[in-house]
């Protein structure tokens, strides 16, 4: 497959390992901010390609991670409802709410269904004008876009029973709460290559000049990462505190304009609490008041409460990249994938998950 | 209700609690329907054959020795590019025979039908479910058939017993891996799982993918042929070869090495897996199987497999180890090694 | 998260203010929504997040960027065979 074979070539793995290698003196910590690179690092094992001194920490970038408990019992209600069809992505539908999920809805009767776009979400309305479809509208400002254009096209056909249940979250906050907290030890950072394609460099550029830390925005291919972390590596070990672009392929410095333009007609900024983390200030997006007969907690006056995690589960560090999934006690013994305790561990995105899939045998050596 | 039934069928990996309900995902062929199995089945049922889990049952009556087993046929849609449900209860029953290495004898047909099936449909089916017995050498000497209330059964269930004979000194058994013994795959993988995702509502795209969906019986009878000290033979369907293969190393408690660059994937299908974010390892196959064979036999078996045409791309994909027991562990093209776990359920489409 | 791919336009057209094509991933086809991406034409690649293309890729820059990683590979195989030589000789 064309701009995906070439970046798992091993020649150039093995070449840009060995440049990481020559390149480092001292111990360095990175993170990699999404979890799709996470994925990637874990399927291809990259961590014991890397010289011992570059650790990776994995970051918060797993839209399904932190999607509130609230959002997802909302979610779960809504399923449940006899005249509503609820439609999510795939990735939503294992994950644990506060005492069900939506497998288990599903099973008990609620019609869930799995789509991979939003246009067949607006298909699934259309065919079916007398049932309530209800679209899970998670997702990271990658995903924004796609779900503006889906409710500015139900609005633009008049769909009556089209309605979206929105938990956006945006990235540089969460980072800016990492970079904050004493404990942090990350030192550079690998973007989210997707993420910036649409809101391009200003974010990040704006985080290397506060925070002092070089930024490398970076694809989800082994040989993109293993470059992006040369070009951490080089930066730090010069002393430097850039933005750059490994991505260059996919994106420029202004982003997607087009894709801005309608996510700011369709969303608005607000606050949104993270799951594992907690409220982050203006880290979230909601639809407009011009759009609200489109929004499902509106429409159906879902309450927000407020529900805790099982004290087990470390999530909150683990996405913070203060802990590794392995040292979590319970990771592999009472949290696996078949009875997760947090989120990180359902989500194919999230870290313990990944790690469990994928790398749990180089816990054992 | 038709249109609900099209679309995409959900696997759940969720844990079985005491008390719950019965889900998805215990039919995905993952951790949940070993779990079911265990812990519902064969706690009740628990015999020397039963408990050996193999695809088949191979019984002993008065000398003779026969290979016996049942699987009922759901797939969704009905007819998909390369087959449909008729010949699809052919070929999965058939092949579970072959892969204990029995000669298919005979095939029960019992038919589950939701009341307003159109009877073309149902015509269509059997005409087709005929051509791949004939095919396959086999008679269908007896059958049921019943009728559900409209809403009570999902358009046509279809389930098929065979029975076939098995050479008197073949002992095939999942338990019988062991150190050194060579892993060979006998075709490309994700087939079968990826025409059928390409017709399901919700994910539909453009496709020249093409079930596998094809009786293993003849190549088997070649392998048989070769004289190989073969000790396993498994079709990878539901929960493709990550599935099968960790099966057998639970079953033998070894450990297996794949090279991940061994492993033959349709361009088409690697494209559609990519989109989804699906790993081919775990997607179903209907006319693809894996053998487990003595080291040093497996070139011979590798020959023969490829001399005929439904294991001309075979190759040999790794190697049992006493490394990691219980554990399929691969690796990468980057020289790297990665679990290929059993999943809970089956795999989902993702966005992230 | 984000999981976007690369495929090749290979038509586009307007469905109900909609531009809309049919893009190509590895021999697979499926409809696409071009609306954040207008400027692709037909032959260009964009990568596509949930049906949507989301941006289009810069095929020079990929070049370019590729044969110096491969120069660079093919540099580092060099050295290593050298390497390797090294150990023989010894």
């Amino acid at each position: 497959m064309k701009y995906v074979d070439e970046y798992r070539d091993p020649a150039i793995a093995r070449a840009l390992v060995a440049e990481i290698a020559h390149r480092v003196t001292q111990p360095w910590v990175l993170m990699e901010i999404c979890g799709g690179q996470t994925h990637t690092l874990m399927r291809y094992g990259i961590d014991d390609l890397l010289p011992k001194g570059v650790e990776l920490v994995h970051g918060p970038g797993c839209p399904v991670c932190v999607t509130p408990l609230e959002a997802i019992d909302a979610a779960l209600d809504l399923a449940s409802r006899p005249d509503v069809t609820f439609v999510s992505y795939g990735d939503m539908l294992r994950v644990p709410g506060s005492r069900t999920d939506l497998f288990h809805i599903k099973a008990a009767g609620g019609d869930v269904r799995v789509v991979y776009s939003p246009m067949e979400a607006l298909k699934i309305a259309r065919s079916d004008p007398g049932r309530k479809v209800i679209f899970f509208g998670i997702g990271f400002e990658t995903t924004a876009p796609a779900h503006a254009l889906a409710v500015r096209q139900a609005r633009k056909e008049g769909l009556q029973n089209f309605f979206m249940l929105v938990s956006h979250v945006l990235v540089p906050p969460a980072i800016r709460l990492l970079l904050e907290s004493p404990q942090n030890r990350v030192q550079g950072f690998i973007a989210p290559g997707h993420v910036c394609t649409i809101v391009g460099y200003a974010d990040y550029e704006e985080l290397c000049r506060q925070y002092h830390v070089p930024i490398v925005i970076g694809g989800f291919e082994p040989t993109d990462l293993l470059d992006a972390i040369r070009m951490l590596i080089t930066q730090l070990e010069e002393g430097r505190a850039q933005l750059e672009n490994q991505y260059a392929r996919a994106l420029g410095s202004a982003g997607n304009r087009a894709a801005q333009n309608v996510v700011q007609e369709v969303f608005e900024v607000c606050d949104r609490k993270w799951r594992g983390i907690g409220a982050i200030p203006r880290s979230g997006l909601r639809l407009r008041q011009e759009y609200a007969t489109f929004d499902a907690e509106k429409v159906f006056g879902l309450e927000g409460a407020s529900v805790e995690e099982p004290r087990e589960c470390i999530s909150a560090l683990v996405l913070q990249g203060l802990r590794k999934p392995v040292d979590c006690p319970a990771f592999g013994t009472t949290c696996t994938p078949e009875k997760p305790l947090g989120a990180p561990m359902v989500s194919t995105e999230g870290a313990c998950a990944a790690y469990h899939q994928y790398r749990r045998h180089t816990r054992a050596s | 209700m038709a249109d609900y039934a099209k679309s995409l069928t959900l696997n759940c990996p969720a844990p079985l609690p005491a008390g719950e309900r019965v889900l998805l995902g215990h039919g995905s062929g993952g951790k949940l329907s070993a779990d079911l199995i265990a812990k519902v089945f064969v706690q009740a049922f628990h015999n020397p054959v039963l408990d050996r889990l193999d695809d088949q049952a191979i019984v002993s009556v008065n000398g003779t020795r026969l290979a016996f087993t049942t699987d009922s046929f759901v797939v969704k849609p009905l007819f998909f590019p390369g087959g449909d449900i008729g010949s699809l209860a052919v070929h999965g029953t058939v092949n579970d025979l072959a892969m204990g290495g029995a000669r298919p004898l005979f095939l029960s047909t019992a038919f589950i039908i939701e009341e307003g099936l159109p009877l073309e449909t149902l015509r269509r089916v059997v005409v087709s479910l005929q051509a791949a017995a004939a095919a396959a050498g086999i008679e269908i000497v007896t059958g049921d058939t019943k009728v559900v209330e409209q809403g009570s059964g999902d358009e046509l269930f279809i389930n098929t017993t065979g029975i076939g004979l098995v050479p008197q000194d073949l002992r095939l058994s999942a338990d019988q891996a062991r150190l050194g013994d060579k892993i060979l795959l006998s075709g490309p993988i994700g087939d079968h799982g990826i025409a059928i995702l390409a017709q399901r509502a919700g994910l539909e795209f453009e496709s020249t993918i093409v079930s596998d969906s094809a009786s293993l019986y003849p190549l088997v009878k070649v392998m048989l042929d070769t004289g190989a000290a073969i000790r396993c033979m498994r079709d990878p369907t539901r929960g493709g070869v990550s599935s099968a293969l960790n099966e057998i190393a639970a079953q033998s408690n070894v450990g297996m090495a794949l090279d991940e660059q061994q492993i033959p994937i349709h361009e088409e299908v690697k494209g559609a897996c990519e989109m989804l974010g699906l790993d081919p390892l775990y997607v179903a196959n209907e006319g693809k199987m894996i053998a487990i064979v003595e080291g040093k036999h497996a070139d011979r078996l590798l020959s023969a497999m490829r001399s005929h045409v439904l294991g001309r791309d075979a190759r040999i994909i790794g190697t049992v180890t006493d490394q990691h027991p219980r554990t399929v562990v691969m690796r990468t093209a980057f020289g790297t090694t990665r679990i290929v776990d059993m999943l809970s359920g089956d795999q989902l489409p993702r966005i992230c | 998260m984000c999981l976007a791919v690369p495929g090749k336009v290979l038509s586009a057209e307007d469905v109900n203010g909609s531009r809309v094509a049919r893009v190509q991933f590895g021999g697979i086809t499926r409809i696409v929504c071009l609306d954040l991406v207008p400027e692709a034409e037909v032959d260009d690649y964009v990568l596509v997040h949930v049906g949507y293309a989301i941006s289009r890729i810069d095929q020079k820059e990929a070049e370019e960027t590729y044969e110096a990683l491969q120069t660079m590979g093919k540099l580092a195989e060099e050295g290593l065979a050298e390497e390797g030589a090294d150990e023989v000789r010894r």
